[in-house]
């Protein structure tokens, strides 16, 4: 194959060389850099959303965008030498200690809140209501130990945390709110709605993290646990709340999704940069999206463009 | 790790004749082994009171080597120079120069040729239409040897067309193009100067050993600083796992050239570098595709990881569909990924055999057209087909209208079986989860760490003297001290299990297809799909059936490290002397004695190797059964990506590589022992 494709190589590349040659450069608008700024871009359909309204935006105003497939916790890695430029979605909940490492050395900038908020919390079926009577208030669970149990943890319940490496504290909280539930870690959210999925089948009890803005939630009917409203002081003080001995004695913290960047960014495009800080965007913009892509099917661009006419307002005024 | 083939040379005597002694008297070994075994099991009874620091390593004698590599590492990404230029730009500067030949292959088969960056650029060139690659890859099948290969390939491509696969599997594709030859030619050269200088060998072993089994999480942030974030970078890391094999096999194959060939080389006056690549090379030729084929696979294999760090392409579709549990989506995407496996697969074997054989090059004096029919042909049909390709649409991109997919299929089988099945599946798990696997589990984790290092030194003793014991007893020392003892036996566990169960199924599949051509042909088939399928397509129906847990994990890893236990197991009964079976039939044998006192005895050897292998692919799969949250070193070399922990990765991955040093080395010694009793070499 490769002796072949060499004579059409050299072929093409040389057209491609003399048309290079012939063409002028597209005309330039009036930005500070042509050079692409480079968006990354993960693994999940609410994130393709955001960096196409953000990469539609920017392209409004003149610039010239490129994204860039790169893994959520390693783009830090290309953010700090200034490989990639731009994050649209760093999520308080998961990537906070990740963001937090990298703002402190000094070459990466928080970009501020994106306006949507991570909502995270222990998640049941709604079906599940029948077997616990007094379902959503958290103290209902207290009694329902054996109605969310498998064979393994039986008479105690199942409860499907996210990974490790989320930090959600949930073994804390079973010991601190004294929950007949047991832990166990979901190595990715992959897995996490694959359980779940498999459960809604059979109508099986479940009880797992659940986060939004994502798909799950709008596709299963379900509802979040009420645990005591969550607080800082929750978190680092034992007395506060139920249990006077224990801290993690209420709900998960809710968390704002950042952007972050490249500190250069701000000096090589420095218009970009104002566009990208006025960047707001709300839960129920995003959960209508993906609705629209993750269960009627329809393509991120084409859902995007419907977003950006119907809200041409919004948009135009994160412009200079 | 090497697919080494063994050439039995049987002296005819076989195993010494058993004796009339008793079976400890005869074997005074046998004695130690009781009184070593006997004395560990004391210790764990009875040891835990008067010393609690041989049971659980205590944190205060923890060596933070984690903390030194994680500094070396910033080092050597951030401030590392040569004066001229930094260590960095150095890594740069071979990342551009990979990328030259990326970019010229990329935009032939799916960009286009591009003028401007970003999105402000603009095609020049279309790439190749999909039936001018459709036909091309028809006409290096026929031009290599047949139609019937130039057939094959042209229906696995047919397949990346008709079910919507083609831009993804041509993204991937150019990448393969670029690290799979990259990889095989700096395999041969490595392999080359082990061959020349012992020393080299020996002191890339483990170099080798280390690049197989350590997590790609472990290395993955360095690499992307290194490389940058691009396909480069992925290609790297593919190189990395995909090439120790070729290695291996290239040393092996020069090894193995007969003398003779050797000595008509220098009888007829070759050059030190004919003597290279005109003899040696040639004569290893059927033995170095072994390492070429496993090169492809494993670089097919790493499709999935690559796709995380921006390779995009096929292994990014398989990850972004089970994202949204897409299971149809992402069997679809997996097979695109085998039928590539098997497409270049099947283009590199006969491209060795023809290379063997002579050609007859034609007369210089004819025209173009004559002299290169295939090539003429096939930039005929590129440069037609693009040309129409601005008028017709469908000509150069195959629309989308015209795809077709099993996705629903697969997504309601996977429910059929959950709703009807599931509580049969789960009492299944249970039995084994509750009898097997957690006692197994305890069990590990209720050793003293400091029997288990000294034991691990006695068995090395005893298979490999003293240079064996203070290997093992170093490298499962240094687990201990950095800290990851306990991670490390649910490692043993996780991986102890599976590889037992995989021999379990694998040995018995191996002995019943090794015979029966037609059965083995079948079934070499399905162990090429399982080892290149994605183990991600089948890990979400997994979790569907058997929920988050070690059993999830127990399967995938089954699934996966299948293939050599069957493969070396039927390799080893094939290769038994046909003479020697004879002679087991002619001294009145039944078919079940001529099965386990000849066939099986004299395959030992190889089915120990296969369990070698098994043990390896086992380790590797850890990078994937951390994702299913097992709670393992795997995990914690995820956890340390997520953390931005370099060091901590680092050292994990360690644990991981070291695990398999120790099993691969105490099963070689034991397999050597044995092959030097049974009387082969």
């Amino acid at each position: 194959m490769l002796t072949k494709s060499r004579a059409m190589m050299s072929l093409l590349g040389g057209a491609a060389v003399l048309a290079a040659a012939l063409t002028p450069l597209p005309a330039l608008s009036e930005v500070e850099s042509n050079d692409p700024i480079k968006i990354t871009r993960h693994d999940w359909t609410g994130q393709y959303v955001t960096i196409e309204i953000m990469g539609e935006v920017l392209k409004k105003a003149g610039y010239n965008i490129e994204y860039v497939q790169a893994d959520y916790i390693a783009q830090f890695a290309g953010l700090k030498t200034g490989d990639l430029h731009l994050a649209m979605e760093i999520w308080a909940t998961t990537g906070q200690a990740a963001l937090d490492e990298a703002v402190a050395t000094g070459k990466v900038e928080n970009l501020g809140e994106t306006g949507m908020q991570a909502i995270e919390e222990w998640w049941y079926p709604e079906y599940m209501k029948e077997k616990c009577p007094g379902l959503p208030n958290w103290e209902a669970l207290k009694a329902c130990g054996e109605a969310f149990a498998t064979p393994e943890t039986a008479p105690k319940g199942r409860y499907l945390g996210g990974p490790v490496s989320w930090e959600g504290r949930d073994d804390e909280r079973v010991v601190a709110l004294d929950l007949p539930f047991e832990v166990v870690h979901a190595g990715t959210d992959g897995a996490l709605f694959a359980e779940l999925e498999s459960a809604y089948q059979r109508k099986a009890p479940i009880m797992l993290w659940v986060y939004a803005p994502h798909w799950a939630p709008v596709k299963f009917k379900g509802e979040w646990v009420d645990f005591p409203k969550y607080s800082t002081e929750c978190y680092e003080d034992a007395s506060w709340g139920s249990n006077p001995d224990e801290k993690y004695d209420c709900g998960k913290p809710r968390g704002p999704i950042y952007k972050a960047a490249w500190v250069g960014l701000k000096d090589k495009w420095p218009g970009a940069h104002k566009i990208i800080e006025n960047f707001k965007i709300t839960n129920e913009d995003m959960g209508a999206m993906v609705v629209a892509v993750d269960l009627e099917g329809k393509k991120v661009a084409d859902v995007v463009a419907a977003w950006l006419d119907a809200n041409k307002d919004r948009w135009s005024k994160w412009l200079p | 790790m090497a697919e080494t083939s063994i050439t039995p040379q049987v002296d005819g005597h076989g195993s010494a004749p058993p004796t009339a002694q008793s079976w400890l008297t005869g074997h005074p070994k046998r004695v130690v082994w009781m009184a070593v075994i006997a004395a560990f099991g004391l210790f764990w009874w009875f040891g835990k009171p008067w010393a609690a620091w041989a049971f659980k390593y205590p944190s205060a004698w923890k060596w933070t080597i984690n903390e030194q590599i994680t500094a070396a590492m910033e080092w050597l990404m951030n401030d590392a120079t040569f004066g001229l230029f930094t260590f960095r730009e150095l890594t740069r500067a071979i990342s551009a120069v990979i990328e030259v030949p990326y970019d010229i292959v990329l935009s032939l088969l799916s960009t286009g040729f591009l003028q401007g960056q970003g999105s402000q650029a603009v095609q020049i060139v279309p790439p190749l239409s999909w039936i001018a690659v459709l036909v091309t890859v028809v006409a290096v099948g026929r031009y290599v040897r047949d139609w019937k290969l130039g057939a094959l390939l042209g229906l696995c491509f047919l397949y990346l067309v008709v079910f919507g696969q083609w831009e993804s599997a041509m993204v991937t594709l150019s990448s393969i193009a670029i690290a799979v030859p990259l990889g095989i030619v700096a395999a041969l050269l490595i392999g080359l100067l082990g061959y020349r200088w012992t020393w080299f060998e020996r002191a890339i072993t483990p170099v080798l050993d280390l690049m197989q089994t350590t997590p790609v999480f472990a290395y993955l942030v360095p690499v992307l600083v290194m490389f940058g974030f691009n396909a480069v970078s992925a290609m790297i890391a593919t190189m990395i796992y995909a090439t120790p094999p070729m290695v291996r096999v290239t040393i092996l194959a020069l090894r193995q050239v007969p003398a003779e060939t050797v000595d008509l080389g220098t009888m007829v006056g070759c050059t030190r570098r004919q003597m290279t690549w005109k003899v040696m090379i040639p004569s290893a030729m059927p033995t170095l595709m072994v390492g070429v084929n496993q090169v492809i696979m494993l670089s097919l294999n790493m499709v999935i990881i690559a796709s995380m760090i921006g390779a995009g392409g096929l292994g990014f579709d398989v990850l972004a569909s089970l994202r949204s549990l897409d299971i149809g989506g992402g069997i679809e995407s997996g097979v695109a990924i085998v039928v590539l496996a098997i497409a270049l697969d099947r283009l590199s074997q006969a491209m060795a055999e023809r290379t063997h054989g002579n050609r007859v090059k034609p007369a210089g004096d004819e025209n173009l057209v004559r002299k290169h029919p295939y090539t003429v042909f096939c930039v005929a049909v590129a440069l037609v087909t693009g040309a129409l390709g601005f008028t017709w649409g469908e000509i150069q991109n195959y629309p989308e209208a015209w795809t077709i997919t099993s996705g629903a299929m697969w997504s309601d089988l996977v429910r059929y079986i959950n709703v009807n099945f599931f509580d049969e599946l789960e009492a299944f798990k249970t039995v084994l989860l509750l009898n097997v696997l957690i006692p197994f589990k305890r069990f590990l984790l209720s050793l003293p760490w400091f029997g288990v290092v000294l034991l691990l030194g006695v068995a090395g003793y005893t298979l490999g003297r003293w240079k064996l014991a203070v290997l093992c007893i170093v490298l499962s020392l240094f687990i201990a001290t950095v800290g990851k003892w306990d991670k490390a036996m649910i490692t043993i566990y996780l991986c102890g299990i599976s590889v037992l169960a995989a021999c379990a199924i694998g040995i018995p599949i191996g002995i019943l297809s090794a015979q029966r051509e037609r059965l083995w042909r079948v079934v070499q088939a399905v162990i090429d799909t399982l080892q290149t399928l994605p183990s991600f397509v089948y890990l979400m129906p997994v979790i569907m059936l058997f929920r988050v847990g070690d059993f999830s994990a127990i399967i995938a890893v089954i699934v996966y490290a299948l293939a050599p236990a069957i493969r070396y197991t039927a390799h080893g009964i094939r290769q038994v002397d046909p003479q020697l079976v004879e002679a087991g039939i002619v001294s009145g044998c039944t078919p079940f004695q001529l099965l386990t006192k000849v066939k099986l005895k004299l395959a030992f050897p190889e089915i120990m190797l296969g369990l070698n292998q098994t043990i390896m692919l086992a380790l590797s799969m850890l990078v994937i059964t951390s994702l299913v949250g097992t709670r393992d070193l795997g995990q914690e070399a995820l956890i340390a990506l997520t953390r931005a922990r370099t060091g901590d990765g680092i050292v994990a991955g360690l644990c991981v590589a070291f695990i398999a040093i120790i099993a691969d080395r105490l099963i070689r010694a034991g397999a050597d022992r044995m092959r030097s009793r049974l009387g082969l070499h």
